[in-house]
């Protein structure tokens, strides 16, 4: 073997070593969004999402349905769905000027371009700009979040129905964590991967 | 009196001041009614309409009220497409369910448009809402 392999070999592996620890940075970047530090500030506070805070918002939009984080959509998004009550995925979801003015507010307020959680970011960067989804569930995020989870334990099951009843296994949802840990799954209990 | 002879007579009264506030809230809804030209009010109008059916388009079947409210007002409903439970209509056992105007106002819009593809009629409202209180 010559010296031109042996420095071409070197720098195969080398960039192949570089590669790796970057792809493996990127997956510890997404896990520390699930870590709920004890004593390390900055980690605590950013696994978590910003709690509701819009009594009109959470009366009701929680009527029908669990009241998703404002800074799991886009702006846009939510400036789609609030002009478009009348048929909100198939149901008439229409409210009263006053109430659809403060809401639509709320929302703009409190969308993820407008929020500093890691899981805002990540939600943001995983749709084009081109897009604008209505479903928090349409976002490649939450697709590679859950694509792992079986149909049986979310659509099949009957204590679930969709993956659009976060509170059904995201036993914290409602207090702003979506951690792992808390994940309870009707009939099949904790999800680890 | 002792405390639990008070606490006996708070919770005797409280069912009859709740109905009584649901009470002066259809009494207003009607009023209203009447205000923008409705006749007079009928309970057995009301209850052919909670069951008149109509072809829902986006579900492309037949519904009435009854589809999600349940066929009995006194039992639990159910939503026909996303599940949801709906408490039930009939004031005799839910002396909640009509205690706010706007809140009437805002089903009456959202579920005549989905369950008859328009809104209801002041007249309508009337019927139904002398219907569901008799319930």
């Amino acid at each position: 073997m010559n010296k031109k392999h042996i420095w071409g070999a070197l720098l195969l592996i080398g960039s192949l070593t570089l590669a790796m620890t970057t792809l493996s940075w990127s997956d510890e970047d997404e896990r520390w969004e699930h870590e709920r530090g004890e004593g390390n500030r900055f980690w605590h506070e950013t696994s978590n999402v910003p709690m509701l805070t819009n009594k009109a918002y959470q009366t009701e939009c929680s009527a029908c349905h669990f009241a998703y984080p404002a800074s799991f959509l886009p702006e846009r998004s939510w400036l789609k769905i609030m002009t478009s009550l009348e048929d909100h995925f198939g149901e008439n979801a229409e409210l009263d000027n006053d109430t659809q003015a403060v809401i639509t507010r709320y929302l703009q307020n409190n969308a993820a371009d407008q929020s500093p959680s890691r899981f805002s970011r990540s939600i943001l960067r995983s749709i084009r700009t081109v897009d604008t989804p209505l479903r928090i569930s349409e976002t490649g995020f939450f697709k590679r979040k859950h694509h792992e989870i079986p149909n049986r334990m979310v659509v099949g099951n009957a204590k679930v129905r969709s993956f659009s009843n976060c509170l059904s296994c995201h036993s914290m949802a409602e207090k702003g964590s979506f951690d792992e840990d808390a994940v309870r799954i009707p009939g099949f209990g904790r999800w680890e991967d | 009196m002792n405390i639990t002879n008070l606490l006996i007579c708070v919770l005797c009264v409280l069912p009859i001041y709740t109905a009584s506030a649901s009470e002066q809230v259809i009494q207003q809804r009607l009023a209203d009614y009447r205000a923008t030209g409705a006749a007079d009010f009928d309970a057995t109008r009301g209850a052919a309409l909670w069951q008149q059916s109509h072809v829902q388009a986006k579900l492309g079947k037949a519904v009435s009220c009854r589809s999600c409210h349940s066929t009995q007002l006194q039992h639990t409903g159910q939503h026909l497409r996303t599940g949801k439970l709906i408490e039930p209509m009939a004031p005799s056992v839910n002396p909640e369910r009509f205690n706010d105007s706007k809140k009437i106002e805002k089903w009456f819009k959202r579920n005549c448009k989905w369950t008859w593809g328009r809104e209801c009629t002041a007249q309508e409202k009337g019927d139904l809402l002398t219907f569901l209180q008799s319930q």
